[in-house]
């Protein structure tokens, strides 16, 4: 893929730089991270040291926009490794969280946040799931926890 | 010992044998579980919005906390997002007060720094109930049987947040329970692999690749079980190992079904009946059928 540098864009920068982790700063590129993914052998195009490389470039719209930031698998197996403390793993999250507040969300997430601000779980414990449990000898419990809901937050 | 059960999403709707078998082999070695209002861990909204999920987190240990207990979750992310956010809570400052923000503004309530334990199930086992106590409520050695343990991730990393429990990489507590039961955990290639679970909705192509990598391995190795402490590799494991594996199936139990076992539990207590991958033959094995 073709990156031009000239797409720098500062203020994304400081963002990154605001969120709650600061270990990307000191990220030298030696590239362990890559050697440890459980995804880049199956995802070639997935590589956790090249999308750091790319955010530490302040290239926002090629980050946030590229659909490998989705792909981690957060195994945290990098983050164990990296000799220069960079939780790579957190480091998705972050972009991943900024990638949403500039519009840039995958389906799949769209249903996840839907499922957890209107029903409050990610499997439902409908009337069937309720009878199994009940069949099994397992208590009851909340169908729909109220917090969730609201926590989850309406946001599209 | 009395502990707040956290079911998490997956386990009470879609993998009852895990916490049916949990249940039951709690109650036979004197754990006590508390039922509480506990909601979703915040993991799955994490990559949405990170201060959320914090604060979702945050909530369920104020629920844990007001009844003055600590917390064994069944699942691995729920047990690693609990963990996390008590860790994170505690040590930024900034954090904590994005994150009471929205628990204000939503619920009325602040967190507080309450902070109750949170330990995963099999953690609980380990360091509480202890090898020593398991030992000796075995009734039925499982002598004879070569089981490969499955740790996944969350479980003990990230190690930072785990403040020291277990190797990330080399962990010895899934093993020293299995050896506990009798049966014999077999070192095999690719052992501290990734399920790819966390990778299902996005990709159920990468996802699926991840897991049959460790599956056919397995099936050639012919191990009598692969043992696991988590839904979410349960998942990926036994369902989806009936869309991989055509033959040379690996029969796939959770730690307490094999502990359950060993202890002499009827496999009715245990839920094996919603295991995908067919285990009757090790039922046989052991001598439970």
């Amino acid at each position: 893929m073709f990156v031009d540098v000239g797409e720098f864009d500062a203020r994304f920068l400081r963002k990154l730089k605001g969120e709650f982790d600061e270990s990307h700063l000191a990220c030298f590129q030696c590239g362990v991270c890559s050697a440890s993914c459980p995804v880049i052998g199956i995802e070639a195009g997935f590589n956790p040291r090249r999308l750091v490389k790319m955010a530490r470039l302040g290239l926002k719209r090629l980050t946030l926009s590229s659909e490998y930031i989705w792909l981690c698998s957060m195994c945290f197996l990098c983050g164990e490794r990296c000799p220069q403390g960079v939780r790579i793993p957190e480091v998705m999250t972050a972009l991943r969280n900024l990638a949403v507040e500039e519009g840039y969300i995958p389906e799949p997430m769209k249903r996840i946040r839907r499922l957890l601000s209107e029903a409050g779980r990610l499997y439902p414990i409908d009337d069937f799931t309720a009878e199994e449990r009940t069949d099994r000898g397992l208590p009851q419990i909340e169908a729909e926890p109220g917090f969730v809901k609201r926590l989850t937050g309406a946001k599209p | 010992m009395r502990y707040a059960l956290f079911l998490g999403c997956t386990t009470p709707a879609r993998q009852m044998n895990y916490e049916q078998s949990s249940r039951a082999v709690a109650e036979a070695l004197g754990v006590e579980f508390i039922d509480l209002p506990f909601g979703c861990c915040g993991f799955p909204l994490e990559p949405l919005d990170r201060v959320r999920a914090l604060a979702m987190a945050a909530q369920n240990l104020r629920i844990a906390a007001e009844e003055g207990l600590d917390i064994v979750a069944l699942c691995s992310a729920c047990a690693e997002s609990l963990v996390k956010a008590r860790w994170l809570l505690s040590r930024e400052e900034g954090v904590l007060r994005r994150v009471n923000r929205v628990l204000k503004g939503e619920l009325g309530v602040e967190y507080g720094g309450e902070t109750p334990r949170v330990l995963h199930y099999a953690r609980m086992l380990h360091e509480e109930v202890g090898l020593e106590r398991i030992r000796e409520a075995v009734e039925r050695p499982l002598e004879g049987l070569r089981v490969a343990v499955h740790y996944g991730c969350h479980y003990m990393r990230p190690s930072e947040v785990y403040e020291g429990f277990e190797d990330p990489e080399r962990p010895r507590s899934l093993d020293e329970l299995v050896e506990a039961t009798g049966a014999e955990s077999v070192d095999y290639p690719g052992k501290m692999e990734c399920c790819g679970g966390a990778l299902l909705a996005m990709s159920e192509r990468i996802a699926r690749e991840m897991a049959a990598g460790k599956l056919r391995r397995l099936s050639d190795l012919g191990v009598d079980a692969l043992i696991l402490i988590c839904p979410f590799c349960a998942i990926m494991y036994d369902r989806y190992q009936t869309l991989i594996l055509e033959e040379g199936r690996v029969p796939v139990l959770y730690y307490p079904q094999l502990l359950g076992l060993a202890l002499g539990l009827k496999p009715e207590e245990l839920g094996f009946d919603l295991n995908a991958v067919s285990v009757e033959g090790l039922l046989e094995k052991v001598g439970a059928r």
